[in-house]
């Protein structure tokens, strides 16, 4: 019988196995782990069921430490307990893992393994977090492909099972987890002959019970601690073996064979390279082209890397072998080498194979590319006599020096293997359908299919790019499409073409399909001379279509996607056209005929269009462009801006030698500016003849495009032509004053939010407003200039502006801008008020979450600085601590103000009695304050600077630190509900001065929309499934229970007074605040130019009251709470259903919908009363009360 | 005891009260309880075409958006294996109604366009329904379409929905027709059994404070039921159709004038919906107690009684009439 095919990414082969294999599982989201959990709690929640016939518990916790807790109970319960995650959260469950192994416990995690969080944070493929585990005493065991992360997850299942040692089962994070590639699938019945259950029934005859009850878990003492701990040893000795018998038990049922250590290449190699993950599977293809040619080389490939087993590697290594590589990827600083390095090293001194030479390198952190070049390179190096130990292999390394150079023409690649790549932009569904083409490819004809995708770290206008590969030999290509040897490009992006060298991937004959609003006639006059020229020196056969008008012919707006495949597909020849089609269309029935009838409708017409719009483009013999492609950044930036993250902005990153890094992880601030994206449509157009100067459309820009200023008359004489101003209207800036309201054009993203909520409407024409959206391409030039201009009118002195109406605090300049941020964010109108009131002055403490990508994932930062150079200084240190970590920088500054004004008597006769008076007694509650504290402080640093007492330099080195500081703890609901929330009530609890601000999208956002318990019932969520079906958690009424907590909860879409007011309040406050502030969410699903009305609707419909708790009122006898919004006015339904996240559990279980929205119409009900008879509460002392 | 009832699209019916197109069909339990109230047939809400439509690609349009663009999150939301997005929840209702409720129930389709949609039709149908009420209900705001390009597609649509059925077809028409009776006649011979007059349509209005358009639904008053009157009068005998009188039918008074009118039934919604489904049982009441006054036996005796053809002044019922109202209203 044909063994079943799917085409399928490592994560869903994973998750496949361990899900039929499981009772329990226990999880939390954390990239790129993440799917394995969500297909676990979909399939479950569908009522899949495992081999036993029961459909696996699906429980998503607080974190991975609480997973890990989760889990370990479970197990001790009897349960075949599993586990997904990745990098961070693997480091959090390693207290269990030492607990769970140690009581030698049958369990499988999973690790899609990912970089540590150092010098900075990586979301991307490496070993450092598995190599963080090795000493657990769980065993480790190494997937190379998909293929074989399918099927280790069995074996691992298999072997816990009979050796009673826990195992991780790891694959790299990306590289594998998210390739999709063709595999055999793992039937049940296969699944049901691989386990044996008589080993389930041991493991559960083990189980904690009241029935045979034991204690374990004890407290031992110097005496046996140490026995105890040695009595595992006969355990992990005979696991190697176990693990070797179940490869060969699988073998007999499937017919694929591994070992524990799979040597591959020439029978009496001389030289070999160790290795294990995806990287083995380019160095196999390498090693086998290597011994085609002659070359005595080899390969040996680690499956079960703990235990270690010294018997098994011996025999797999030849005997001829005289010098080895080991390659690791991971990173141990200060360490004399990388973990697999040293067991190497100690295996051939252990294993009388002492005279092996062995040296090892680092290769492929954060998913760096690790290709047959550098493979090569590496094998290259062991020829030498004295060949470099302690290598890199990857980068260039200009400042240790350890870098291998390699040949990057050097390819192995099948010559029948075809390679394509594609450029999409994020929204346009590029990779979907690519996802699809593979499917087909892989599934509808023989061939091998793999295709692998690498998005941009924005979260508006990204761009992605698809790697596809197929043949008819097995694709042993783990990284990326080279340049010069793709078969096929598309760029479904005119506007690419300007931004990047897409055609270096073309190698020479390849076919170029581009989606364009020129024909192709008219295509090539507008090309820019670069691509011009590739396309003629690289023999391409050149198509176009335009995508959009095809797309908006037949309904599908945006998306170009479902054309483009057809396009690809007609082009390619890969199946017949016919065919192809009927694949195509048979694949949107499948994709989203569940949706709807007129879904797949649309889509059949944009496929039957795309083939009569499609042209080939006849190609010129010469180059006749005069526009040239764009510098990433312009001449002018900063040389680190031009020179580091140029390159990174412009795909280049890869060539950034070490000494190009800052040592330390510090970046500069201010560097979104440069980037200028281009990424909208339209862009908002300011009339100021209907302009009321409210500031608005200032203040709820998400990305600080449109600004507003009163300045000097007199500078509108140097004005650019179409500079657009009026009289200001501010009172306090009135007389001798210009007003003006400016987008920058280049970096707004289109959102709309300015316009719905500008207020002024002309009189004769209801539709025009003071705002209205016009194209952006005919206002790019002349709104640059005049954004230019704008940028250079002085900003007013802080000290001038009163900060607490919306339109004066909209002068105040934001130090936030241009962020990466979901055009029309609901996050980013708050961190950026913040930026304005504060910034100048601010520590932020940021929790991982969107908040930190689009804050500080390279290469550009939004944070900003202003004239005086001053700005928020910004860091994250992980998801789970932030809290704490905002609070350590309240104490270094509250010790350092501590410190200086214990020094500052000493100095009185330096400094004079008056200024160190001054300096003590200064009233900072103003900005004039604040200011001329700065003042005194420059005085202080003047006087003092010179002085060469050691007391004098210490007081100058914290001198700062007189100055009042904010300090801003932001994080979304994931952190603060859930990860962080242990550390986020312990700083409440503490009193000290700190600002929390939640950014509260009541889903994990950044990690794609699952539910946090500020997920509010009745919503949909992934691991909410079937709709949320418990209430939101009430975090701000667990604060106020403090008493001396701050908190208030906003919407700046609902008031946006409340929300300034609450900020300007919480900040004052000499205590720790909380501020809960609703955030629209593109994992709402809806419109989020509607944004500021949901929320409206959320506040109307009482699922989102607003109210500020003030500690200092009571203090004066007054209740602290204040509501500011009314008695829910409209249905919670009303609000609820304009959003997919409720809407589409009407579509999946309207029953349940109905129930849910009933119950959540209660609690917006009971959450009004209750707070309406808080805030009625009567507060006097109590002489007061008793008269 | 006076005859109360009638017959419409071949339904025999106890009495001339049926639930119009409205919320009412929606639950079992609301549709049990106007049964209970003593009401012939229940048309149910309506299935519309571009809401079936929309639903289903906004439902595509935000799963997808954002799928696939961010290495963290490949998509935003799970993805169920069914969705009901089409039809399925509308059919399941109608054989819930049919369950349910011993009296008629009447499936309600609304659309403009030809197309796959119209299989919906069938459908019902097959779900149970006892006929069908097609909704013509169109805002042509194109400035180059003709009437004639417009009645033309919506007799095409009649046909190609009666071609998918076997049980009755009503058509619910709008009165905004240059030449009402010419195209009533055509939406007949296209294979209408009857003639709903008239849709209301639900018209915007402005909200001054946020200058905006809000689509508002007012309730109907008796004075509403001038309209469909005069074209029920008007149309009464010249077709091969039976009518149906809906909009402003408040009163046994309101019955009494559609069926003298002509209407076999007259259609309620507004008035269910201000009163509850207690105006019912009274309103029958008051119809018996009006027939026996007025020594009426059966409803039928007076159906089309006071139709155009049967009145001695035919002209009353067009531009005199007209100008009788202007009159009276100068005499005030």
């Amino acid at each position: 019988m044909k063994k079943p095919v799917i085409t399928i990414d490592g994560n869903e082969a994973t998750a496949s196995v361990a899900h039929r294999l499981s009772e329990v599982i226990a999880i939390y989201p954390i990239t790129p782990s993440s799917n394995m959990g969500e297909f676990a709690d979909e399939w479950s929640a569908k009522g899949k069921k495992n081999i036993w016939g029961t459909v696996p518990s699906v429980i998503e916790m607080q974190s991975e430490g609480g997973a890990a807790g989760a889990v370990h109970g479970a197990l001790q319960t009897g349960a075949l307990t599993t586990t997904f995650t990745a990098s961070q959260g693997l480091l959090l469950m390693i207290p269990n893992m030492y607990k769970i192994a140690g009581e030698l416990t049958s369990t499988v995690f999973h690790v899609a393994a990912r970089a540590i969080a150092a010098q900075g944070l990586s979301i991307f493929g490496d070993h450092q977090d598995v190599m963080s585990t090795r000493q657990t005493g769980f065993a480790l065991i190494s997937s190379t492909s998909v293929q074989e992360a399918h099927d280790f997850a069995a074996i691992s299942q298999m072997s816990t099972l009979k050796s009673r040692v826990p195992f991780l089962h790891f694959f790299d994070g990306f590289r594998t987890s998210h390739e999709v590639s063709k595999i055999f699938q793992l039937t049940d019945d296969e699944l049901r002959q691989l386990i044996d259950d008589d080993l389930v029934r041991a493991h559960r005859s083990r189980a904690l019970t009241p029935d045979r009850p034991v204690l374990r878990g004890t407290a031992q003492n110097p005496d046996v601690y140490f026995q105890a701990r040695e009595t595992v040893n006969p355990y992990y000795t005979a696991t190697p073996a176990i693990v070797q018998e179940m490869m060969d038990q699988f073998a007999k049922v499937t017919g694929r064979h591994y070992n524990l250590f799979d040597y591959i290449g020439h029978p009496e190699a001389e030289r070999v390279v160790i290795i294990m993950g995806s990287g083995a599977d380019t160095a196999e293809a390498t090693v086998n082209y290597l011994v085609a040619q002659g070359e005595k080389v080899g390969l040996l490939k680690v499956r079960l890397y703990r235990p270690f087993s010294l018997d098994y590697f011996t025999k797999a290594l030849p005997a001829s072998v005289k010098k080895v590589a080991v390659l690791d990827r991971t990173k141990e600083p200060g360490s004399l080498g990388e973990p697999l390095y040293l067991d190497v090293v100690n295996a051939l001194a252990e294993g009388g194979r002492g005279n092996v030479k062995a040296i090892g390198g680092r290769y492929g952190l954060s998913s760096k590319e690790f290709t047959p070049a550098m493979f090569k390179a590496v094998l290259d190096e062991l020829k030498k006599d004295q060949p470099k130990n302690h290598f890199t292999v990857g980068i260039v390394d200009d400042v240790s020096h350890t870098s291998l150079d390699f040949d990057p023409a050097f390819s192995v690649e099948p010559a029948e293997t075809v390679r394509c790549v594609f450029f999409g932009l994020g929204s346009d569904g590029t990779v979907g359908a690519n996802k699809n083409s593979i499917k087909i490819i892989g599934e509808e004809t023989d061939n091998f299919a793999q295709g692998y995708f690498v998005y941009d770290s924005k979260k508006s206008g990204q761009m992605t790019i698809s790697h596809l590969r197929f043949g008819p030999k097995r694709i042993q290509s783990p990284y990326l499409i080279e340049s010069n040897q793709a078969n096929f490009v598309a760029c479904h992006q005119f506007t690419f073409l300007e931004r990047y060298d897409i055609l270096k991937y073309a190698k020479e004959g390849a076919v170029f399909l581009l989606n364009s609003l020129f024909d192709k006639d008219q295509v090539w006059d507008n090309l820019p001379v670069e691509v011009q020229q590739a396309v003629i020196a690289k023999k391409l056969k050149f198509y176009v279509i335009n995508g959009y008008a095809v797309a908006e012919k037949t309904g599908m707006g945006q998306r170009v996607n479902t054309i483009m495949q057809t396009a690809f597909f007609a082009i390619s020849g890969v199946l017949p056209r016919e065919q192809a089609i009927e694949e195509i269309k048979h694949a949107i029935e499948k994709t989203y005929g569940k949706r709807g009838e007129a879904v797949v409708q649309k889509n059949y017409a944009a496929v039957d269009a795309t083939i009569a719009n499609l042209q080939e483009v006849t190609i010129p013999k010469t180059v006749s462009s005069k526009m040239s492609r764009r510098a990433a950044v312009p001449a002018e930036a900063p040389a680190f801006v031009r020179d580091v993250l140029g390159p990174m902005i412009g795909f280049d990153g890869d060539s950034l030698p070490v000494s190009a890094m800052p040592v330390d992880g510090s970046y500069p601030l201010g560097t979104t500016q440069w980037e200028k994206r281009n990424i909208a449509l339209d862009i908002p157009v300011w009339e100021p003849d209907l302009c009321i100067q409210c500031g608005k459309c200032v203040m709820v820009c998400p990305h600080a495009v449109i600004r507003h200023k009163v300045y000097d008359e007199k500078l509108v004489a140097s004005a650019p032509e179409t500079f657009k101003h009026m009289p200001s209207k501010f009172k306090e800036f009135s007389q001798g004053y210009a007003y003006t309201i400016q987008v920058a054009p280049e970096d707004c993203t289109g959102c709309t939010l300015c316009v719905e909520v500008c207020p002024a409407k002309d009189k004769t024409q209801a539709g025009r407003k003071a705002l209205n959206m016009a194209p952006q391409p005919a206002l790019r030039e002349s709104e640059a200039k005049n954004w230019d201009f704008f940028l250079e009118i002085p900003d007013l002195d802080r000290k001038l502006i009163n900060p607490s109406t919306i339109k004066n605090s909209q002068l105040l300049r934001p130090l936030f801008e241009f962020s990466g941020a979901c055009a029309g964010c609901g996050e980013t109108p708050y961190v950026k008020l913040v930026s304005q009131l504060f910034g100048d002055r601010a520590i932020v403490a940021n929790a991982t979450g969107c908040s930190s990508i689009y804050g500080g994932n390279l290469p550009t930062t939004p944070w900003a600085v202003d004239a005086k150079g001053r700005g928020p200084a910004w860091s994250n240190s992980l998801f789970e601590d932030n809290a704490e970590f905002g609070l350590g920088m309240r104490l270094t500054l509250d010790k350092q103000n501590e410190y200086a004004r214990e020094l500052l008597p000493s100095f009185e006769k330096e400094l004079g009695a008056d200024l160190v008076k001054a300096l003590l007694n200064a009233d900072q509650t103003t900005e004039a304050g604040i200011e001329a504290q700065r003042e005194r402080v420059a005085a202080l640093k003047e006087k003092l600077g010179k002085s060469s007492d050691s007391r004098a330099k210490d007081l100058v080195s914290i001198s700062d630190s007189l100055v009042k500081k904010s300090v801003w703890i932001m994080g979304g609901d994931g952190w603060a509900y859930d990860i962080g929330y242990g550390g986020l009530d312990h700083v409440l609890a503490s009193g000290r001065n700190v600002n929390i601000l939640v950014l509260d999208t009541e889903v994990y956002s950044n990690t794609g929309g699952q539910a946090s318990k500020a997920t509010p019932r009745a919503a949909v969520a992934k691991f909410a499934m079937g709709g949320k079906g418990i209430g939101k958690k009430d975090l701000g009424m667990i604060a106020m229970a403090y008493g001396y907590v701050y908190v208030a909860q906003i919407a700046m879409g609902a008031n946006d007074q409340q929300t300034l007011r609450a900020i300007l309040e919480a900040e004052s406050y000499d205590g720790p605040s909380i501020i809960i502030a609703y955030s629209h969410c593109i994992a709402h699903g809806y419109d989020l130019a509607k944004g500021l009305d949901q929320q409206k609707l959320a506040v109307q419909s009482g699922h989102w009251p607003m109210y500020r708790y003030d500690p200092r009122l009571a203090e004066q006898g007054k209740n602290p709470l204040t509501i500011e919004s009314k008695e829910p006015s409209v249905p919670m339904s009303q609000y609820a259903y304009n959003e997919t996240r409720y809407k589409m559990l009407t579509q999946m279980d309207e029953a349940r919908a109905e129930d849910l929205m009933k119950k959540a119409q209660k609690d917006a009900k009971a959450r009004w009363n209750l707070y309406h008879q808080m805030a009625s509460m009567h507060y006097g002392n109590e002489e007061e009360s008793k008269s | 005891m006076s005859n109360l009832s009638t017959t419409y699209l071949g339904l025999n019916l106890k009495n001339p009260l049926v639930v119009a197109a409205s919320p009412f069909s929606k639950t079992l339990e609301k549709a049990r309880k106007v049964e209970e109230a003593g009401v012939s047939a229940i048309v149910m809400h309506s299935l519309f075409e571009e809401q079936i439509i929309h639903e289903s690609l906004e439902l595509d349009h935000f799963l997808t958006r954002s799928a696939d663009t961010s290495a963290e999150a490949l998509s935003y939301f799970p993805d169920s294996d069914k969705y009901l997005v089409g039809p399925e929840k509308y059919l399941k209702q109608v054989s819930d109604l049919k369950k349910a409720l011993k009296i008629p129930v009447i499936g309600s389709l609304n659309g403009v366009s030809k197309g796959g949609w119209t299989s919906y039709a069938k459908q019902i149908q097959d779900a149970g329904a006892d006929a069908l009420e097609l909704n013509l209900y169109y805002i042509p705001t194109d400035l180059s379409l003709t009437a004639q390009e417009l009645e033309d597609a919506q007799v095409e649509l009649v046909a190609e929905v009666k071609s998918a059925i076997s049980i009755p077809l009503a058509v619910k028409l709008s009165p905004f027709f240059t030449a009402l009776p010419n195209f009533a006649r055509r939406v007949v011979e296209a294979g209408a059994n009857g003639l709903t007059l008239f849709n209301r349509f639900y018209q915007p209005d402005f909200d001054l404070e946020e200058m905006k358009i809000n689509p508002s639904l007012e309730l109907s008053s008796s004075a509403e039921m001038r309209l469909p009157l005069r074209w029920v009068s008007i149309l009464y005998g010249k077709l091969n159709a039976d009518f149906a009188l809906t909009s402003g039918v408040h009163t046994a008074v309101d019955v009494v004038k559609a069926m003298m009118a002509g209407a076999k039934v007259t259609m309620m919604a507004s008035a269910l919906l201000q009163g509850g489904e207690q105006v019912i049982p009274s309103m029958l009441a008051d119809l018996e107690t009006w027939m026996k006054e007025k020594e009426y036996t059966s409803v039928q005796q007076m159906q089309g009684s006071m139709s155009q053809k049967a009145v001695k002044e035919p002209a009353a019922f067009e531009r005199a009439n007209y100008m009788a109202a202007l009159n009276t209203f100068r005499d005030l």
